[in-house]
């Protein structure tokens, strides 16, 4: 404890307080990344029974059976150029011009939504040939950690579609560039993500 | 796996799902239904008596407009203790009915619970203990204190704030609804597969979406108290000027952060397999039930660690103020936190020793839960220096801590005796166990609590506790507590285990007797403190008191008591440690003039409505109502969305309002401003 402080002329009562108003800070960004490293822990928590139970095939189809590496080349690239398009989307907000930034946010919605909509696709498709999610650990494992990822991807496009409506309504207020700020940074962790979910569960399930 | 649904019209399971009148178990004519049969129908007198008064002195609206909508940190917090109490009255009504069976059921006496009655009851009352009763009453505690402790006005995001309060309430409200409509979980606290997996009917449904609402609300919780402390503290107040207290919030949020997310998920896979058919903990199909118990471990070690932290900082205020001298090497005391914080990530695996990991493995997380006693030991050293050659006050709050000190000590103990793998081989799922986990949990955990509440109450109501009831509650606890547990020790090492409903060796009797008689001394603390609140409200003119009652040292004891809704007229500016006692010390004064318009955010109905819809969703998920589920799930969504369009959140308190509040209200007179 710095004891000289006290020792020395009180200071003027003003001192201990602020007398005018500051603006309220906001933590937001802040906010929304820990929630972002939080939701980090549950993909950990899947990547996690997946790396158990990855090889628990009760003679079931294993990973070099099912799962369809052509199709995820084509899957991954649209989500790189969703985060990319996403990223063009910010800059155009950066510089004022709504129009752009609506129209790389269309690009990258679209992208995503055909991502989902080919995931849908495969997962149709296993279904169909008998290895669904009840099959065995290895594919229980499987569709929820990827399935999770796609239902966050869902409830991305959900969310940028109603932050484009309020774009268009309210303009690029400073409420509406935070919380494409926000959605900015869902969309590319949900990249980072898949990242680790293509090399992990797919190429690795293929050679384990 | 879904069980098949009863067998009647079609449209009839549509509209009720697996709900039938066979669901209502007072219905039975056996024990279990007359049991619940009378606990409804007190359940149900008690709460028409609360409605009817409530109505009859039309404070329906005072209620809505100022508790349910509100997003004060300060109205919140002192609902999350209500939440607690009323908790705690159903978590302790099982543990009295455990000691009164144990006592009870020995050789021809089957006693007076059955087994798959029984199996549900220690079931509830552990997660019951720990989710709605310790954890609301740390979430009300840090609600209340932390952001008058860091000179804020609220909390970073006020809305959430409310909204993470009905989802806990949600997550209760299951538990509760599970008493009179189906059953519950019988497979423990932690719902263990297999049992959590083959158990068919709602308990084990009951249990998992009653845990995913609550957590949900906590995680929330945890990132706006981060927030809050990194970005909201008073002007000069740097990280290590932050009281202890703080400290200890943003310890404990960092650990809800890391941590609930792996609850969610954990849980979440255990309903896809009941749900779905998947196989991650099934025992065929490649499933792997450690899987389960490594995982909820994850999080359940960490989660003791959340539950006492904020406790530590608790005692860290207490001590201080009544030695009447600064914390004795605070740095120490803020180290020690982050490195029970780190080491509790480190020690989930010595729940289970006995899964056969290995020596390497055993050795590791033995070493780390005996590493965790330095830290630990540190801050009880710190606390004592504290109060050495410091001119101790013996209030009731004091006295909490010099029980806590003693009956916390001897728990940490025997956590380390536990922590020994070859002992744990011998002492695992024992009562010598259950004797160990509730030391610390009612030795910390519920001593803080009661010690926090009769340091801060004058805070929030402006009038003091009654101190003899207060005592009364405090002997009755402390000595209810080793009555009931010290038994549990020496059967423990006589090698009894842990959720037995009948025992065949009539020599261990005597032992639970005892037990039960101290359930009985604590059941008496209870109605102390149920007494010492009334007794306190009833005399409220007699016990009322200024903003700083206790000569405090922490910034929240320089306001008015109750504070007024925006905290501070001005936002202190701090300098110094204990900053309330050194701006005391230097005989500062509190400007009487020049107010600002204070800009506040306003109350808002959609807490309570999304969290209504929640717990819609989660009903309809127990009984396989599936139009409801749906119904409501997207009813939160478009709530969500609709409540984004709204961006008038905020509203502005006018200084004339200010200035009213400060220099006349009835408040700003018992203050003492001139302090």
């Amino acid at each position: 404890m710095n004891t000289t402080a006290i020792d020395t002329a009180p200071p003027a009562p003003a001192d201990y307080y602020c007398l005018t108003e500051s603006p309220p800070r906001n933590g937001t960004l802040l906010g929304f990344w820990i929630y972002l490293m939080s939701d980090c822990f549950i993909f950990a928590s899947l990547f996690a029974c997946y790396a158990v139970l990855g090889t628990a095939y009760a003679g079931g189809p294993t990973g070099a059976e099912v799962l369809d590496l052509p199709g995820l080349a084509v899957n991954t690239a649209l989500l790189l150029v969703s985060s990319v398009t996403f990223g063009f989307a910010m800059l155009e907000m950066a510089r004022g011009r709504k129009g752009a930034m609506l129209g790389w946010l269309a690009v990258a919605g679209l992208l995503a939504a055909a991502f989902v909509s080919l995931e849908i696709r495969e997962f149709l498709g296993m279904i169909a040939e008998g290895a669904g999610p009840g099959r065995s650990a290895f594919l229980s494992s499987f569709f929820t950690l990827v399935a999770t990822h796609g239902l966050h991807v869902t409830l991305g496009i959900l969310w940028l579609v109603v932050l484009v409506v309020q774009s268009i309504r309210f303009g690029l207020t400073e409420d509406n560039v935070r919380r494409l700020r926000c959605l900015s940074m869902f969309w590319h962790f949900l990249d980072l993500v898949w990242v680790g979910v293509f090399s992990y569960v797919y190429l690795v399930g293929v050679v384990r | 796996m879904l069980e098949a649904m009863p067998h009647r019209a079609a449209i009839w399971n549509f509209l009720f799902g697996r709900l039938t009148f066979h669901s209502f178990p007072f219905l039975n004519a056996d024990t279990e239904g007359r049991i619940l049969l009378v606990t409804f129908f007190v359940v149900v007198i008690v709460g028409l008596a609360i409605f009817a008064a409530i109505t009859k002195y039309r404070k329906w609206g005072y209620l809505w407009r100022e508790w349910f909508t509100s997003v004060d940190h300060k109205k919140l917090g002192i609902m999350y203790m209500i939440l607690g109490t009323v908790m705690l009255l159903r978590g302790f009504s099982d543990a009295i009915m455990m000691r009164a069976q144990q006592a009870y059921a020995f050789g021809p006496h089957m006693g007076y619970l059955p087994p798959e009655h029984y199996n549900q009851i220690f079931s509830a009352h552990g997660a019951i203990m720990i989710f709605f009763v310790g954890m609301a009453y740390i979430v009300g505690l840090m609600n209340y204190i932390m952001p008058l402790q860091i000179g804020s006005r609220d909390v970073a995001f006020p809305y959430l704030n409310n909204l993470s309060f009905w989802f806990t309430c949600g997550g209760a409200l299951m538990f509760m609804t599970s008493l009179f409509l189906g059953d519950f979980s019988m497979a423990g606290w932690l719902g263990y597969p297999p049992v959590s997996e083959l158990q068919q009917g709602p308990g084990v449904d009951y249990y998992i979406w009653g845990l995913q609402l609550s957590g949900v609300g906590t995680l929330l919780t945890g990132i706006n108290f981060v927030v809050t402390i990194l970005k909201m503290r008073a002007p000069g107040m740097t990280l290590m000027k932050m009281p202890v207290f703080t400290w200890t919030t943003l310890a404990t949020s960092g650990l809800i952060i890391a941590t609930f997310p792996v609850l969610t998920a954990t849980l979440f896979l255990l309903g896809l397999d009941r749900y779905v058919g998947t196989h991650f903990f099934t025992n065929g199909f490649g499933g792997n039930l450690m899987m389960y118990i490594n995982l909820i471990w994850v999080w359940g070690h960490p989660e003791v660690y959340i539950l006492i932290l904020p406790l530590f900082g608790v005692f860290s205020e207490i001590v201080p103020t009544f030695s009447g001298k600064p914390l004795f090497a605070y740095s120490s005391m803020v180290y020690a936190t982050i490195a029970i914080m780190i080491l509790s990530y480190l020690v989930w695996l010595h729940h289970f020793f006995t899964m056969g990991s290995g020596a390497d493995v055993n050795s590791f997380f033995s070493l780390t839960t005996m590493m965790i006693s330095i830290p630990t030991g540190v801050k009880i050293f710190n606390w004592l220096f504290t109060m050495y050659r410091g001119r101790v006050r013996y209030t009731v709050p004091m006295l909490w801590t010099m029980g806590f000190l003693f009956t916390f000590t001897i728990g940490g103990m025997t956590g380390v005796m536990l922590s020994v793998a070859p002992a744990d081989f011998l002492l695992h799922n024992s009562l010598f166990l259950i004797a160990h986990f509730h030391n610390v949990i009612i030795g910390g955990v519920v001593f803080g609590v009661f010690a926090a509440v009769n340091f801060w109450f004058p805070k929030a109501f402006g009038f003091k506790l009654d101190e003899f009831w207060g005592k009364a509650t405090f002997w009755f606890w402390l000595i209810g507590f080793w009555v009931a547990f010290g038994p549990l020790y020496i059967l423990g090492l006589m090698g009894v285990t842990r959720r037995l409903s009948h025992f065949e060796d009539p020599s261990l009797q005597p032992y639970f007797i005892v037990a039960a008689f101290g359930a009985f001394l604590i059941a008496l603390g209870i109605l102390s403190f149920i007494i010492q609140i009334y007794v306190s409200i009833v005399r409220r003119k007699q016990y009322a008191v200024g903003g700083d009652p206790w000569d405090g040292r922490t910034l929240e004891w320089s306001t008015t008591s109750p504070p007024p809704d925006y905290n501070y007229a001005f936002i202190p500016m701090v300098r110094h440690r204990d900053a309330w006692a050194t701006m005391k010390k230097l005989g500062f004064t509190r400007p009487r003039d020049g107010f600002n318009d204070i800009h506040m955010p306003k109350n808002t109905a959609m807490g309570i409505v999304v969290g209504a819809l929640s717990f819609a969703c989660a009903f309809g998920l127990v009984w396989y109502i599936w139009w409801l589920a749906a119904a409501s799930l997207l009813g939160v969504v478009i709530a969500s969305i609709v409540h984004s369009f709204n961006y008038h959140q905020h509203h502005h308190i006018p200084a004339d309002e200010v200035r009213r509040f400060e220099s006349g209200g009835p408040q700003a007179a018992a203050q003492g401003a001139s302090a």
